[in-house]
């Protein structure tokens, strides 16, 4: 086969490292030049997280569902987090950056790109310098006659830092964050449900080879990023 | 193993490697297919697990994300991981996902199985 499959726009181009265009007021881009890493490249044991909400009560299609998820992906998040999204929107190949609230009141600022998107479906992968290492996937479909929204993460912690960080509460937060975000999508689509969490450890192995991952720590560069005269929180 | 649009087959080549022949679309919703025929690929004495992608018609990133939970299978299982017959397009989304530092990736078949016996790519 050699004829490009048709989902072949739905893909990000090739890249090495990340570029950020037109950064916007307020966010910090730390994450300039830096390569993106999947769950191959992570330290921590391996995660996949899902979670679901069924769309009960409402007449919409997983396509409908994902163009409202896609255009107004910011405004599901939950307070204290904010996602920056590229001024052409989530398409494969753009850049957005992040500032989460992470334990302890900090702010950790990180950015993802856009790996996959179509009408289904679309997937933000995470560059060094990241929590953690990995995919999130975005995706509606029909289950029994009723449409479900769902979140999928697949990841490692990036670094030793990151794991202790996840093992000592960060899972929890993530885990309510999704859940929450999950459950603005559902109430701003005007639909009753509750979200279910699914968590499976795919790897109990940490990736001693990966701990040189921790000179990008998003824990530390988010301090030294907070400590720079003008910078704040 | 059928599920979906995908269709699975399993050839062994010689005493210690296994081919999965992939045939038509990866995606989250053919986890069964995909890890029925790893498990029946990887049975005792299985060194190697090559990829025939071949007669893939679409992957989307739920299928990556798959492929991701064969490769850690495989390495529990001290099992090299290879992949032949892959497009232009889909080298580059290996690359790009830095599936290829993981996965080997190769020509032909002859050239995976000759790999899968040289220690190439685990």
């Amino acid at each position: 086969m050699t004829e490009d499959p048709r989902n072949a726009d739905s893909w990000a181009k090739p890249v090495s490292t990340l570029t950020v265009t037109g950064a916007p007021e307020g966010a910090a881009n730390l994450v300039e030049g830096k390569r993106l890493l999947s769950p191959v490249q992570g330290f921590g044991r391996m995660w996949q997280k899902t979670y679901k909400v069924r769309l009960g009560g409402v007449e919409t299609t997983p396509e409908a569902v994902i163009t409202e998820w896609r255009d107004n992906f910011a405004s599901f998040w939950p307070k204290g987090n904010d996602f920056y999204p590229p001024l052409t929107g989530l398409e494969p190949g753009e850049v957005a950056l992040i500032k989460a609230a992470g334990p302890g009141g900090m702010k950790f600022k990180t950015g993802v790109m856009v790996l996959y998107s179509d009408d289904e479906s679309f997937t933000l992968m995470t560059p060094e310098g990241h929590m953690f290492a990995g995919w999130i996937t975005f995706s509606s479909h029909v289950e029994s006659g009723v449409t479900v929204a769902q979140t999928q993460v697949l990841m490692r912690a990036q670094d030793p830092l990151s794991e202790m960080g996840l093992a000592m509460g960060g899972h929890r937060m993530e885990n309510r964050f999704w859940e929450q975000t999950l459950a603005n999508l559902a109430l701003h689509l005007g639909a009753e449900g509750d979200v279910s969490t699914t968590v499976t450890c795919v790897d109990r192995k940490r990736q001693w080879s990966q701990a040189k991952n921790v000179r990008n720590s998003v824990a530390i560069r988010s301090t030294l990023h907070m400590l720079k005269p003008g910078k704040g929180r | 193993m059928t599920q979906g649009t995908l269709s699975m087959d399993v050839r062994r080549v010689g005493d210690t490697v296994a081919v999965l022949d992939i045939d038509g679309e990866i995606t989250a919703f053919c986890e069964e297919a995909l890890m029925d025929a790893y498990t029946a690929g990887a049975a005792d004495g299985t060194r190697a697990v090559i990829l025939n992608f071949t007669r893939l018609e679409y992957m989307n990133s739920g299928g990556i994300g798959l492929l991701v939970t064969v490769l850690v299978r495989a390495n529990r299982a001290k099992q090299k991981l290879l992949a032949y017959g892959l497009t232009e397009h889909y080298t580059q989304i290996f690359e790009l996902t830095r599936l290829n530092e993981a996965i080997g990736i190769y020509d032909s078949e002859e050239a995976a199985v000759a790999a899968a016996g040289a220690g190439g790519t685990t």
